[in-house]
């Protein structure tokens, strides 16, 4: 994902504070709800299954908005260069992973929020702030939304363990920084895995 | 007075007299519905019962006289899901097997003057009888009768939503109930 041209360049070698902060708090959201939303589905109806879904949209509505200031973030900030050496096709790659990955941060929160307008469950922000309905209610409409936010959350799995095997790949195997400019507490300050 | 006045006045007449007194006693169950609204985790949710019987006899020249009766089919309820259909029918909600039917039985009319008035009577949900009012407001066109009204039922009260349904952090006491009834006119002969 290309900057927008003026973008201020990131000192160093690592990513912004900001950017840090905001990929782990999103990332640790997303694998909660992810964990919830495959759980609840197959409950019983009972009162618990009634508040695990309702958290579990609440969750959805708060990762789209903090996704919303972090695309915004990426787009005037340009991320750090990749590693001298690392071969372009990997570059290319590593963009379009990372280009789908927002993309899915968007869609799947809202697969989930028309899914529920169409399956008659309104979305009330944290029980306090109702979000407008976008479909009206309909049966089928329901089913083919909650198929689609369901594939769209396994395409963000396949991606993610895609994401993670290719960090861990650059730290032990390459041994780059690519990890330890989104991780900083594990960069190593003995010379020898400094580049 | 004024032409219009009188002939309002000569309707007026007519209708007290009860020389062409109209009775709406012919329920049209088709174009009636209840409709209800409760609240799940604060997100209202929207069902309706689609089975139901009625009797009424309402004389808008006597509506002290009136008498209404409902009989709601408890197993005809959309309670927005299909999940949500089978657990409303089991014990701790309606219990529709051992409780097959919700009842209402009027006992009062009362004008509160233009088109509306206020009903009392006896509501029967779950082998629980206890009083009710209502307002309801009447729309009369030409020879059918609407009656409308809205009004909050609390589930507790018939044991609606026991066990773990009891606690109402997650599906509020309060259920907002509407109806509409349509009857139709058959004229009496007095």
């Amino acid at each position: 994902m290309n900057p927008l041209p003026g973008a201020k360049p990131t000192v160093g070698t690592s990513y912004s504070v900001m950017a840090i902060a905001l990929h782990w708090l999103i990332a640790i959201a997303i694998f909660g709800s992810f964990a919830v939303g495959l759980y609840m589905a197959d409950l019983p109806l009972s009162p618990q299954k009634l508040k695990l879904y309702s958290w579990h949209k609440w969750a959805g509505v708060t990762i789209f908005l903090f996704v919303l200031v972090r695309l915004g973030w990426r787009l005037s900030h340009r991320p750090p260069e990749p590693p001298a050496g690392m071969p372009a096709w990997q570059g290319k790659v590593a963009g379009a992973t990372h280009v789908l990955l927002y993309v899915l941060m968007i869609a799947i929160p809202l697969s989930g929020w028309l899914m529920s307008s169409a399956k008659g469950f309104q979305t009330v922000w944290f029980g306090v702030l109702p979000l407008p309905d976008l479909l009206a209610k309909n049966e089928g409409l329901g089913k083919l939304l909650e198929e689609v936010h369901e594939l769209l959350n396994w395409s963000m799995a396949a991606l993610v363990v895609a994401h993670l095997g290719a960090a861990l790949k650059h730290h032990f195997m390459d041994r780059d920084d690519v990890l330890t400019r989104m991780l900083p507490f594990l960069r190593n300050p003995a010379p020898e895995n400094m580049k | 007075m004024n032409q219009r006045h009188s002939l309002a006045f000569c309707l007026l007449a007519a209708t007290l007299s009860g020389a062409q007194a109209v009775e709406f006693n012919q329920p049209q169950l088709n174009k009636s519905a209840i409709f209800f609204v409760s609240k799940q985790m604060n997100v209202p949710v929207e069902g309706q019962f689609k089975s139901f019987r009625s009797r009424l006899a309402f004389d808008p020249a006597k509506p002290a006289a009136a008498k209404a009766e409902l009989d709601i089919d408890l197993a005809s309820i959309d309670a927005g899901s299909k999940d949500a259909n089978d657990e409303v029918a089991s014990k701790a909600w309606f219990d529709t097997k051992a409780f097959p039917v919700a009842k209402f039985v009027s006992t009062s009319f009362k004008p509160l003057g233009g088109n509306r008035y206020e009903v009392a009577g006896r509501m029967t949900i779950k082998g629980r009888t206890l009083d009710l009012t209502t307002p309801v407001t009447l729309r009369q066109e030409g020879n059918t009768a609407t009656f409308e009204g809205s009004l909050v039922l609390k589930r507790a009260d018939y044991g609606i939503g026991e066990g773990m349904w009891a606690d109402f952090g997650t599906v509020a006491n309060e259920v907002q109930v509407k109806f509409r009834l349509v009857a139709a006119a058959a004229a009496t002969a007095k």
